[in-house]
């Protein structure tokens, strides 16, 4: 019988046939983390080996508290630059670049058909181009720094097609909403899902990032999709090593094949406190707004700044209202910047903050106070998720982010 | 091995954030520390009066969203010996057996078990007994097992690579 892509892929770097449930042993191709690295370097010299297993198989970005807050955040920053130079680390990228998942992707070691983790839960961003990309945990980080290795199940496989054409003010953002909306943040625990159909083959490269890095809100263990035509000449000359696609076979066994249809989609808001309260924005349009959140991993990424760009141009965000602008990246910036974006966007009074994570975890650049009401882009509303538990966290497109801003309350897209 | 303590019974989907909150994740580095932050968001009681062998109880999906080894970490130094879940976030899983901390999966007896109430589980016969009767629970995998056994991932490697 024909295998999934996750488990062609764990068959392939185990170097034996494998099925759903079995424990194997792997190299990744590529190991990421990110501020936590100073944890990690700490853990790493308890092992007792003085040396990488490879330390090119690392990369390692400073991203989610950048600049440093305080002291204590230098202090990581530092201890992580001090490993780098002792370990001779080559892919390390200081606090000007970007969010991890974002560099990664630009600099060309994302790849189809490799084995990647990264000490971060959103790793499973990586499936955007036919990755096996999963989050692993600090001393696992460490670990594969001493022996290149880690374990992992061979996870079932969920496949989710989706059929149709976005309507209008609707996106990819509101699609994963929707799906984990719908199948909630147990949905797919330990499983890998697999997004396909027509319209995940004719979406852009950074809307279908969206999927598999929200693919972790279903509880799965990685987000995968074939690389399409754009990704593919995305990597060209960009690709940093050769590598060759892994797919589902045709008669691969899924353990369930659910479908959407699109076409009658409407803008979602997942509301406080779990990314799967999910709600038509229809129900809770109106709701007052303190602060819009436009960053992180999820959704900053250029044709977002596009989109924010549009709707904010000529027009001023409420009085009552900050909007902080965070780019997924440099390039991304820099970009933005070039195209007038950034201008456009700083005129109408949002504050354009440095490209990293910000207050995506509640470290600094944004924290919002008691009883305060944040309208973000990204992954994560839980209680306390931006740095207080006495406000409340709302998730949407940057269409309705920005449409939302400039109201001062939760808004149509549609309609305006 | 057997450990018995009380319960500190919790709901579903328990998420990282509320167990060892983001503000503290690269702030806090001393394992005692954390401990005296855990489950801060849930419950401002817990870290205050847990005692050593005492057992976690959740619902679903217990310790979801962001990765963050703190989450086990803390717990596990504020004297959680065991956690009983319907089911576990995957990265919580592993992070917990990676710091030595049992993980058992048992919808039947999660839905049994009283808060507050004294319970026994036995790892190597694989039963929780507590008033309303005992529960079977199936063993880890024995990879899996190894690791937890030599009392976590690093103690594990050590005596593999023959550092220890
Ligand atoms: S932007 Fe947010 S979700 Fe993404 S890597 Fe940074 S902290 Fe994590």
């Amino acid at each position: 019988m024909g295998q999934t892509f996750a488990e062609k892929i764990l068959s392939k770097y185990s170097g034996r046939t494998v099925v759903p449930g079995e424990i194997v042993e792997v190299k990744p191709d590529i190991a990421m983390s990110h501020d936590n690295t100073a944890a990690i370097s700490v853990t790493f010299e308890q092992l007792g080996v003085d040396k990488l297993d490879d330390p090119d198989r690392h990369v390692i970005v400073l991203d989610h508290c950048t600049p440093p807050a305080n002291e204590k955040f230098a202090m990581n920053h530092k201890i992580t630059r001090n490993f780098v130079k002792k370990h001779g680390i080559k892919h390390f990228f200081d606090i000007e670049q970007g969010i991890c998942h974002q560099v990664i992707i630009e600099n060309g070691l994302c790849l189809p058909g490799t084995v990647m983790v990264g000490a971060d839960s959103h790793s499973t961003t990586y499936g955007a181009f036919g990755a096996f990309g999963t989050g692993i945990g600090r001393s696992e980080t460490a670990v594969i720094m001493a022996t290149g290795k880690i374990w992992f199940r061979v996870p079932e496989t969920i496949k989710i097609i989706i059929h149709g054409e976005f309507p209008d003010g609707v996106g990819s953002k509101d699609l994963i909403l929707k799906i984990v909306g719908e199948i909630k943040a147990d949905g797919a625990l330990y499983k890998a899902v697999e997004f396909a159909g027509p319209t995940i083959e004719n979406m852009t490269i950074s809307s279908r990032i969206v999927l598999p890095n929200m693919a972790v809100e279903l509880g799965a263990k990685i987000g995968y999709m074939i690389p399409n035509e754009e990704t593919l000449e995305y990597l060209e000359g960009r690709a940093q090593k050769e590598f060759e696609v892994v797919e589902s076979d045709p008669d691969a066994h899924f353990e369930k094949v659910l479908e959407f249809d699109i076409s009658d989609l409407v803008p979602q808001i997942a509301c406080p406190h779990t990314v799967d309260n999910v709600k038509p924005i229809t129900e809770v349009e109106g709701t007052k707004i303190d602060e819009v959140f436009f960053g992180s991993c999820t959704n900053a990424r250029l044709e977002d700044f596009e989109v924010v760009a549009e709707v904010l141009k000529g027009n001023q965000i409420h009085a009552d209202v900050r909007m902080l602008v965070f780019p997924a990246s440099k390039d991304i910036f820099l970009e933005a910047m070039r195209l007038g974006y950034v201008q456009t966007i700083a005129e109408a009074g949002a504050i354009i903050m440095n490209t990293g994570c910000g207050p995506c975890m509640g470290n600094h650049e944004g924290v919002p106070a008691d009883g305060e009401v944040v309208l973000a882009t990204n992954n994560r509303n839980y209680k306390g998720r931006l740095g207080n538990n006495e406000s409340e966290v709302y998730l949407s497109s940057p269409l309705v982010s920005a449409h939302s801003a400039i109201k001062g309350f939760i808004t149509d897209p549609r309609n305006n | 091995m057997s450990i018995k303590g009380k319960v500190w019974k919790y709901g579903d989907d328990i998420n990282t954030d509320v167990i060892f909150p983001g503000k503290y994740t690269y702030t806090i580095s001393d394992p005692n520390e954390m401990a005296e932050h855990a489950l801060e968001d849930l419950d401002p009681d817990f870290a205050k009066n847990v005692k050593e062998n005492d057992i976690i109880v959740g619902g679903k999906n217990f310790g979801c969203g962001s990765g963050r080894e703190q989450a086990a970490v803390c717990i596990r130094m504020a004297g959680i010996r065991a956690v009983i879940a319907k089911s576990f976030s995957r990265l919580y899983f592993r992070n917990c057996v990676n710091n030595g901390l049992p993980v058992i999966v048992s919808a039947e007896a999660v839905d049994a078990i009283e808060n507050g109430e004294i319970i026994e589980v036995d790892m190597d016969k694989g039963t929780i007994t507590c008033a309303a009767g005992t529960f079977e629970f199936p063993a880890l995998p024995p990879e899996v097992r190894g690791i937890f056994e030599d009392g976590g991932l690093i103690p594990h490697t050590k005596k593999i690579l023959g550092t220890d």
